[in-house]
């Protein structure tokens, strides 16, 4: 196996357009307008929390169909914390991935002791956060189903430490996050844990006869996917400076989530990055055409995204980056078999 | 309160238990034959429920009327969905048929906002507000209607694969697939055949439940949700426990409304669902193997 720098040394055109690629992104809030920059924003955030999932479906093989538990509850906390006490987010950051690791624990500990695996365990992950959905709906503390808001303040001043200011600032942190965890990544499946999920992925009972301890293996995943979710949820809750529990924690807020990732590439690196920027622009290309045309429609831009994951999942089940990366000449060292 | 105003309660929430088992009893003859689960369930239940409100509201037809043409389309339907789309995945892994049907779930609950808009919609038949008295306890009457034409059509189910050739040959099939391939059984008729009687099963619960609830688009996730919970209570692939797992739903449904708040019920079913999880995962009425 090759790492990926040695990949992309090999097919010139593949680092070209990575180059490329990393500098227009640098660049970006110079160049496009507010709305445009809004668009590449919310395309990196999944692309953000599609590659925490995927830690978790992609590498160890544990279907989550709940991941909005965990951005829910990490906006909340950070959010409440912030609102009630003036803590800074990165503190309630803290606080926020304490918490989700503690729910993803919690339902790590229920499903992988008692041998809950398959459908079982994907319910149970839809189970917690719908009932964490109706806890918040009666949960004061954070507006229960009046929503939680966070005062908008003057967005000239950029406050990092306070994670107030413009969307150009918020660009910078969601896409320093975003390359962050893509270059954890590509570390983490190529130390030993991530060999070991691949390996229960593939065939768990051979995992085990081998000696990998699969209980403590699934547990490491759940958690850490669970943690990086929330981070992502905190950045959502303060760009976007409000949470409905509907919003924060409903089932199409974790299908959502779980798009990119499958239609980019399970189990690959480049796979939920490129599944995000494939998914999100066309569904605002298309929501912003029917605009022109008149049209405004509720659920067109989800029925689309249904569609395209029934077309992947039929004839491209691998998603559509190892088959990218077949034409760029480069056999991805994480392709999946 | 008294105690016949809970005993009402009660018997209102057994009653519309008993619509919920019809819906669980689809999802678990498809999985307790094809090993397929349908994620897309709530989503069809959905559909039919709107069709039993649009025929009662264009054409007049009580929903109980209308649940033989309803159950009839979709059984139509299911019998297409295995043959054109879920027929090729059965030999895939497991992760790609969920997400197969979740596609076709995501289709479902967006096409039908596209066509009918997020409002809420409901049946009013002239019954509506009737109830028979037994003694000092109330039973309604749409609920008492709609659970008896659900115990029905779920007898018939039930009876249909006790009983008739075909239905044996389906029970084959899910009891020893090798062997019923053996004997020359068409599986993939048979197969679509099943799909299409548990699809059906669900629109005649659905064409029961617009008499009881009002209906949504965004209904759809939440009742999947709720035909798994009772699956899971009952014992995946049980038919029997399908039933009974339906009451002990409604009966949770009933009294979390009536001890805490009415909009925490569901709170109570998913919790039901992560104690089975947790300390029971064969089921309350499955046994352990």
């Amino acid at each position: 196996m090759r790492g990926v720098g040695a990949v992309l040394r090999g097919a010139p055109r593949a680092a070209t357009g990575l180059a490329v690629l990393g500098a227009a992104l640098l660049v970006a809030p110079l160049l496009v307008d507010d709305y445009l920059l809004s668009v590449i924003l919310i395309t990196l955030y999944f692309a953000f929390v599609g590659q925490a999932w995927n830690l978790m479906m992609g590498y160890a093989g544990q279907l989550s169909l709940g991941h909005a538990l965990y951005v829910g509850l990490g906006g909340y906390a950070a959010a409440a914390f912030f609102v009630h006490f003036g803590l800074t987010p990165w503190a309630g950051m803290v606080i926020g991935i304490l918490v989700a690791a503690a729910f993803a624990a919690g339902i790590g500990l229920l499903a992988f002791r008692f041998g809950i695996g398959g459908v079982y365990f994907a319910l149970l992950t839809i189970a917690v956060a719908e009932f964490t959905r109706i806890l918040f709906e009666h949960f004061e503390w954070v507006g229960a189903t009046g929503g939680f808001f966070l005062p908008v303040e003057n967005r000239e001043i950029n406050d990092l430490l306070m994670l107030r200011g413009s969307p150009a600032m918020f660009y910078y942190v969601i896409l320093a996050m975003t390359v962050g965890l893509f270059l954890a990544n590509v570390a983490l499946i190529r130390s030993r844990m991530g060999y070991y999920w691949m390996a229960i992925r593939e065939d768990q009972d051979a995992a085990q006869a081998l000696g990998i301890n699969t209980f403590r293996y699934k547990m490491m995943a759940v958690v850490l996917s669970a943690s990086l979710t929330a981070l992502g949820g905190v950045f959502l809750a303060f760009y976007n400076n409000n949470l409905f529990p509907i919003d924060a924690f409903g089932i199409h807020r974790s299908i959502e989530i779980i798009l990119a990732p499958i239609i980019g590439g399970l189990g690959t690196l480049f796979g939920p990055i490129l599944g995000a920027f494939i998914l999100t622009p066309l569904g605002e290309v298309l929501t912003w055409a029917l605009d022109q045309l008149g049209v405004q429609m509720a659920g067109v831009k989800h029925l689309f995204y249904g569609l395209v994951l029934l077309v992947i999942i039929r004839s491209l089940p691998g998603g559509v980056w190892p088959w990218f990366a077949r034409r760029l000449g480069i056999e991805g060292p994480e392709a999946r078999p | 309160m008294t105690w016949d105003t809970v005993a009402s309660i009660l018997i209102g929430g057994a009653l519309t238990g008993l619509v919920y088992s019809l819906m669980a009893l689809g999802l678990s003859v498809i999985f307790g034959v094809i090993r397929v689960v349908n994620f897309a369930h709530g989503e069809m239940m959905t559909l039919a429920m709107f069709a039993g409100v649009f025929l009662f509201t264009g054409g007049g037809l009580d929903p109980i009327l209308s649940l033989p043409i309803v159950a009839g389309t979709l059984f139509i339907l299911g019998y297409a969905l295995q043959r054109r789309l879920v027929e090729p995945f059965i030999a895939r892994p497991e992760h790609e048929q969920f997400i197969l049907l979740l596609a076709v779930a995501i289709l479902l609950v967006n096409g039908l906002l596209l066509a009918f808009g997020p409002d809420a919609r409901s049946v009013t038949v002239d019954y509506a507000f009737d109830s028979f008295e037994l003694g000092p306890i109330f039973i309604d009457k749409v609920k008492a209607y709609a659970a008896g034409v659900g115990v029905l059509v779920a007898a018939g189910l039930l009876m249909f694969f006790r009983y008739t050739r075909t239905g044996k040959a389906i029970r084959a099939c899910s009891d020893n697939l090798m062997g019923a391939q053996v004997v020359g059984l068409n599986i993939r008729r048979l197969y679509a055949l099943t799909f299409g009687l548990g699809v059906a099963c669900v629109g005649a619960a659905g064409c029961l439940l617009s008499l009881l609830v009002d209906v949504t688009p965004m209904l759809g996730p939440e009742l999947t949700l709720l035909a798994f919970v009772i699956v899971i209570i009952g014992g995946l692939g049980s038919m029997m426990g399908a039933l009974l797992g339906g009451i002990v739903v409604g009966l949770s449904e009933a009294l979390a409304g009536l001890l805490i708040v009415p909009s925490m019920k569901s709170m109570f079913s998913f919790g039901l669902l992560i104690l089975i999880l947790a300390f029971r995962p064969q089921g309350l009425f499955g046994k352990r193997t």
